[in-house]
């Protein structure tokens, strides 16, 4: 098994802690993986992507120039990451902020509204990027809620004494992986 | 030990270095190595050691100067214009035979740049870098677990050579997060001997002790630096690290180090699929650089590609190595631009075919 | 016969290199006897400069670290610490300390590091042969200013001593000199209370010392004297800048290891 994901996005939408949660949930499955994040000059805004990679062997290139999977968060990022997925890969696009259609047609186009779902199904914007997560899990079958769950207190210890917190994520999850049909 | 640990590079650098009884740090803040610094101002209190956030990277480096002389494992950070400036300390830190570690994060260059990762330090940090006749030790790695695991291998160097020792990673390197597993308990610095030469307090009224690098006597500089080159050639025969991969049966063998290796590693293995039969031979340490390991491949294969996210700077070293006996390619990419598999594997093939784009190195 | 002095335990018994005349000589002494009677010379760790004071790494009888020019407080800061028992003194000439080494000297202070300063000032930068300092008075005469300094051109002489005083993390900041018997025993009190500040905790002292240099300043070590006292005087004002030592909010950054 291996899967190339590059997520891109605005600064602020949890591009990059998805892509961190997703090479833990990895770890936890035995997996071998990397993840290298690029963003630009600003501390807040700007664009932000991330490259991830979750394999059975060793993982040779970091940088995803060839992706499985692209997540793709806003409007700026469609144009710039729908050329790289590779045939037959998978195109997840959210569609609460994305307004252009896709115009590649062998690769499987998954469209998720994610920020409706977050902003008013789960009712907490924060949980953006685990609608995207979940949607993820259900297009690809790469990662389970079972790591993604086991992976949430590592990368945020915090959240280890905070059951609610890591209730709502679940419920985020899996309406992302409801959405995908 | 035990569970893999899902670690940024240079967060796994500092704790990597704490753990090989890294007991002091200065440093200076930088793009792209700042969480280096950031982890080593907490961390090192819990230890019993101590952090300093210098007025400059001048400063820094000669903070680490003073730490290293009383036989302190040291360490400072930073990347590429901030190891410019260092690099006057750094000659006096050769001059005096300090053990040190420093480590830097590669970013594009000249100038400031950019920040993304690049591999246009190599001269700089493989020539020695400031002035005077000198070398560092100089290792790089090309996944974070190796990164995180260095700096033992560093000090140990640093400490029997008396030299200070570098890390040359790129700057993605340090950016990355990748599974950790420290290979080795961490050091109790208790247990550790002080060494002979360096200054302290002197209780036991021994003999005084000097950390220098002059000497204006009559031959003795020269004396100084020729035992300094009696080790350096030590260092040669004995401390030489590199990685082979898919050689055996390889009739095209690409250099690379860092994370061009990663990426050359992913195109070698495009071309195998299609029947072309690359290797990797991947320098570790780049001082020593691995010359006769890349001298005795040469008696089979006659074609090597040095790929590098520089304007070519190891290509020299591959070259001094195979000295004519084989065909020397360049395949690189400058102003820390993206290195991906497939235009690595499109300029491999080419080469394997005999085109001329990427023209042996005369 | 009765013996009155002798030589300092902490000066090694070696010929030094210095100028008939320098004023080198004497402030190595008064280092020497501070540290003697304080019994500190075991716990010594002498800094030494870029300058005609490198070899001074050669005459105190203690470890030494020799390293670049102006950077001997960031050595003093890796070494102190390292080893908060030491006793670290940083000796520094003005081209050192007020010039290539403007920024290391005044964060040492802003930090508050719990070291020893002595900074010689001779207005002039004597190994290289006599340049114009940050400190060489104006109308003073240099190879790099042969008519003498103008303000226009290099602008006016450092007041290094004032300058660190304003700073909160200097605890103790006072300008002595060398050229008159009762200069030297006003210095060496200075010295002492620096050093003294450092065993006590007490955060970062420095103490500058007017001094002379005879033959970069072209004048007969008599005639240097006099210079000290007439000229050099009226520029940089002998005294006590700062005496924050009693103060019990001291920041002394290298006890807090």
């Amino acid at each position: 098994m291996y899967q190339g994901i590059r997520i891109a996005g605005f600064g602020g939408q949890g591009v990059i802690s998805a892509g961190v949660l997703i090479a833990q949930a990895g770890i936890i499955d035995g997996k071998e993986v990397s993840f290298f994040p690029a963003y630009g000059a600003e501390m807040r805004g700007g664009t932000a992507n991330c490259s991830v990679v979750v394999s059975d062997e060793e993982v040779t290139t970091p940088i995803v120039s060839r992706p499985d999977t692209v997540i793709v968060m806003n409007e700026p990022s469609l144009a710039k990451f729908e050329p790289m997925v590779k045939p037959g890969g998978v195109l997840i696009i959210n569609t609460s902020l994305v307004n252009s259609k896709p115009t590649r047609t062998d690769v499987r186009i998954v469209n998720v509204p994610c920020n409706d779902i977050a902003d008013n199904e789960i009712g907490n914007p924060k949980t953006l990027n685990m609608v995207m997560l979940g949607a993820f899990a259900k297009a690809t079958g790469a990662i389970t809620l079972e790591s993604v769950k086991a992976a949430l207190p590592k990368v945020y210890k915090k959240l280890a004494k905070k059951p609610e917190v890591l209730a709502l994520n679940e419920k985020a999850f899996l309406a992302g992986a409801n959405a995908v049909k | 030990m035990g569970e893999k640990k899902l670690m940024k590079g240079n967060e796994a650098l500092a704790e990597g270095a704490v753990r090989a009884g890294c007991r002091f740090f200065a440093g200076y803040p930088i793009t792209p190595q700042n969480e280096v610094p950031e982890y080593m101002s907490w961390r090192l209190p819990e230890v019993g050691g101590a952090f300093i956030q210098a007025e400059s990277e001048v400063s820094a480096i000669n903070m680490i100067y003073g730490a290293a002389g009383t036989g302190t494992r040291c360490m400072t950070s930073s990347s590429s214009p901030g190891i410019s400036l260092k690099q006057e300390g750094l000659s006096y830190c050769a001059g005096a035979d300090l053990p040190l570690l420093i480590a830097n994060m590669m970013r594009g260059g000249p100038g400031l740049g950019n920040i993304a990762g690049c591999q246009g330090d190599y001269w700089q940090a493989t020539r020695g870098g400031g002035h005077g006749d000198y070398r560092l030790y100089v290792v790089a790695p090309n996944s974070v677990n190796e990164l995180a695991n260095l700096p033992r291998k560093c000090y140990e160097v640093a400490f029997k050579y008396r030299i200070p020792s570098m890390i040359l990673a790129d700057g993605t390197i340090g950016q990355m997060m990748e599974p950790v597993e420290y290979k080795e308990e961490p050091i109790d610095v208790s247990k550790l001997e002080k060494p002979e030469w360096a200054i302290g307090v002197n209780h036991e009224h021994r003999a005084k002790r000097r950390i220098t690098s002059y000497d204006l006597t009559e031959g003795g500089l020269e004396i100084m630096v020729n035992d300094r080159i009696k080790r350096y050639k030590a260092i040669e025969e004995n401390e030489v690290m590199f990685e082979e991969k898919m050689t055996e049966d390889a009739d095209m063998i690409v250099v690379a180090f860092g994370t061009p290796s990663r990426v050359a590693t992913a195109a070698i293995k495009m071309l195998r699929e299609k029947g072309i039969k690359a290797g990797l031979f991947r320098p570790i340490t780049l001082w020593p650089f691995p010359y006769k390991q890349i001298q005795a491949l040469a008696k089979r294969v006659k074609k090597f590609v040095s790929v590098e996210t520089s304007m070519g700077q190891m290509v020299e070293d591959v070259r001094l190595a195979l000295n004519g006996t084989a065909e020397t390619h360049l395949y690189c990419k400058v102003g820390a631009a993206v290195l991906t598999a497939e235009e690595v594997a499109a300029a491999l093939e080419e080469i394997h075919n005999g085109s001329t784009k990427y023209a042996a190195v005369k | 016969m009765q013996l009155l002095n002798k030589r300092p335990e902490s000066l090694i018994d070696i010929k030094t290199h210095y100028c008939p005349g320098c004023g080198h000589g004497i402030i190595h002494r008064l280092v020497a006897e501070v540290v003697d009677e304080l019994k500190i010379r075991e716990r010594m760790i002498f800094v030494a400069p870029v300058g005609c004071a490198v070899f001074a790494d050669k005459y105190f009888d203690c470890d030494t670290t020799q390293g670049a020019h102006g950077r001997g407080p960031a050595e003093a800061t890796g070494i102190k610490r390292t080893i908060p028992e030491a006793i670290v003194v940083s000796y520094q000439g003005d081209g050192d300390l007020a010039s290539i080494g403007m920024a290391e000297i005044v964060h040492a202070a802003i930090r508050s590091e719990n070291i020893t300063v002595i900074f010689v000032n001779n207005t002039i930068y004597g190994m290289t042969g006599g340049q114009m300092a940050p400190t060489t008075l104006i109308g003073q005469k240099a190879t790099t200013c042969v008519n003498g300094r103008t303000a226009k051109q290099a602008g006016y002489p450092i007041h290094m001593s004032e300058m660190l005083a304003t700073i909160k993390g200097a605890s103790y900041v006072a300008r002595g000199g060398v050229h008159t018997p009762a200069a030297i025993m006003q210095t060496k009190q200075y010295i002492k209370k620096a050093f003294q500040n450092q065993i006590d905790g007490k955060g970062f002292s420095i103490v500058e010392v007017l001094s002379m240099c005879p033959t970069n300043w072209g004048k007969t070590p008599k005639d240097a004297v006099a210079f000290v006292k007439n000229e050099m005087e009226k520029e940089f004002e002998m005294g006590v800048k700062k005496d924050h030592s009693a103060a019990d909010d001291v920041p002394a950054a290298a006890e807090a290891k």
